[in-house]
């Protein structure tokens, strides 16, 4: 089996009319068995933007931390907040530092831009970006969650409506998931809030 | 001489090696199907694509097939088995009909494949079966298989390779997963819709399902045929 399904997960982000949404599961696993049903893969990088991180979980863990030390540094060096586009090249930098040996983590960007425009991008683990109008999805589930985005997504959702679709897309598409699921978190950023729901799925 | 690295052995005399035989008898032809029953209706839906990896052999093989004015056969996997498979069952529902004097029903049909399928359990067809139809009482059913005749009667199922597309999105559309409401029963014009739009979905993501879709509608008054166009590319 390969690495990149050893602790399972999925991460979907999607744009909506001046609003993004970025959802991930909860569970942590060894291959089939369940470990912790508490380890979301959403991560604040800024107060508009939030990076998805599926894949191997101690790579989640030490790249989680690596990119709060990095944006850290950005804000302090340019004193601003990092667009999410340039967190897009930077996460893709980190990971192509690594060519040869990579991290086994598939990393996934939502945010809005200083004009407030939304943002959403992810990359492979050796840090080639895909830049999505649309949605982006990511992890063991992403077969599951592709064939929902692409038939419950729909242009400049509002985002109630958004919130409501990329719940609907990711709870549908683990159920169909072995090694992902067990609760869900959901953030929806718009240029006035970020609005971060738990959500209680089927615990099996 | 030859030119030799440290530790490489120079025969210079012939060396009998023996010649492995080997042919691999499976070939995955991909495409997708689907099956929903209704209360009073079943759709059998499949894509009729036929691709070898990269390439496309054809983009119209159709790979549902009318067994009865009650039954009809979907089947994916490997284009050869499904064929030999489906030939199997036609021949055994027309001695049926010689010995017994009367079509086969959708149940005694399906119980038949699922035989068919377990008689080659050490060989077994590469073959992904959905049989769709109406039920003694009249009602929608759906019997779906894996390739070694392991079976259950569902209200819906998708097979083949964008099963994992659109049978989240099944759950989600058709058994109301995820969703507070109550169950509710679709008529046949919002379960046409739900397939088509399952289909043009996975034929944006899948590369194995496209071309046309091709839905069979099966209602007291038979078998209905339609087609749709999907992306070709």
């Amino acid at each position: 089996m390969s690495i990149m399904e050893y602790n399972g997960g999925a991460v979907v982000a999607m744009v909506g009319k001046n609003c993004v949404a970025i959802a991930c599961d909860k569970r942590l696993g060894v291959q089939a068995m369940t470990i912790s049903t508490e380890f979301p893969k959403t991560f604040q990088a800024t107060p508009k933007t939030y990076i998805g991180l599926p894949g191997l979980a101690t790579d989640v863990q030490t790249l989680s931390e690596k990119f709060r030390f990095k944006v850290n540094m950005y804000k302090l060096k340019e004193e601003r907040e990092i667009e999410p586009r340039t967190l897009a090249h930077l996460v893709s930098s980190t990971l192509y530092e690594r060519r040869f040996g990579p991290w086994f983590v598939e990393p996934v960007i939502a945010g809005l831009d200083k004009e407030n425009r939304p943002f959403i991008c992810s990359t492979d683990l050796i840090g080639c970006i895909n830049f999505a109008k649309d949605f982006v999805v990511s992890g063991t589930t992403s077969n599951q969650l592709y064939g929902m985005c692409e038939s419950l997504w729909e242009p400049d959702l509002e985002p109630e409506d958004l919130f409501e679709t990329i719940s609907q897309s990711l709870m549908n598409a683990v159920d169909r998931d072995c090694l992902s699921g067990w609760g869900a978190q959901v953030t929806v950023i718009t240029p006035d809030q970020v609005i971060t729901r738990t959500l209680k799925s089927r615990q099996d | 001489m030859f030119s030799t690295y440290p530790g490489q052995v120079v025969v210079d005399h012939p060396v009998k090696v023996p010649i492995e035989h080997r042919f691999d008898p499976y070939v995955d032809n991909g495409g997708t199907l689907l099956s929903i029953a209704g209360e009073d209706f079943c759709v059998v839906a499949a894509d009729t694509r036929l691709s070898e990896g990269y390439s496309i052999n054809s983009r119209y093989v159709p790979k549902s097939v009318k067994l009865s004015d009650k039954t009809v056969i979907s089947m994916g996997g490997c284009y050869a088995d499904c064929l030999t498979l489906t030939k199997k069952i036609q021949q055994s529902m027309e001695w049926y009909h010689h010995a017994h004097g009367k079509t086969m029903s959708t149940a005694a049909v399906a119980q038949m494949l699922s035989i068919m399928l377990y008689q080659k359990r050490f060989f077994p067809f590469y073959s992904w079966c959905i049989l769709g139809g109406l039920d003694e009482e009249g009602k929608g059913a759906v019997y779906t298989y894996d390739p070694v005749g392991s079976y259950e009667r569902e209200s819906c199922r998708c097979a083949g390779s964008a099963s994992s597309l659109i049978q989240p999105f099944l759950d989600n559309q058709i058994g109301f997963k995820n969703q507070a409401s109550q169950k509710k029963t679709l008529s046949l014009d919002q379960v046409l819709r739900i397939t088509k739009d399952s289909f043009t979905s996975a034929t944006e993501r899948d590369i194995y399902t496209g071309d046309y879709l091709e839905l069979f509608v099966i209602t007291s008054k038979g078998v209905e045929v339609q087609k749709m166009d999907l992306k070709k590319d």
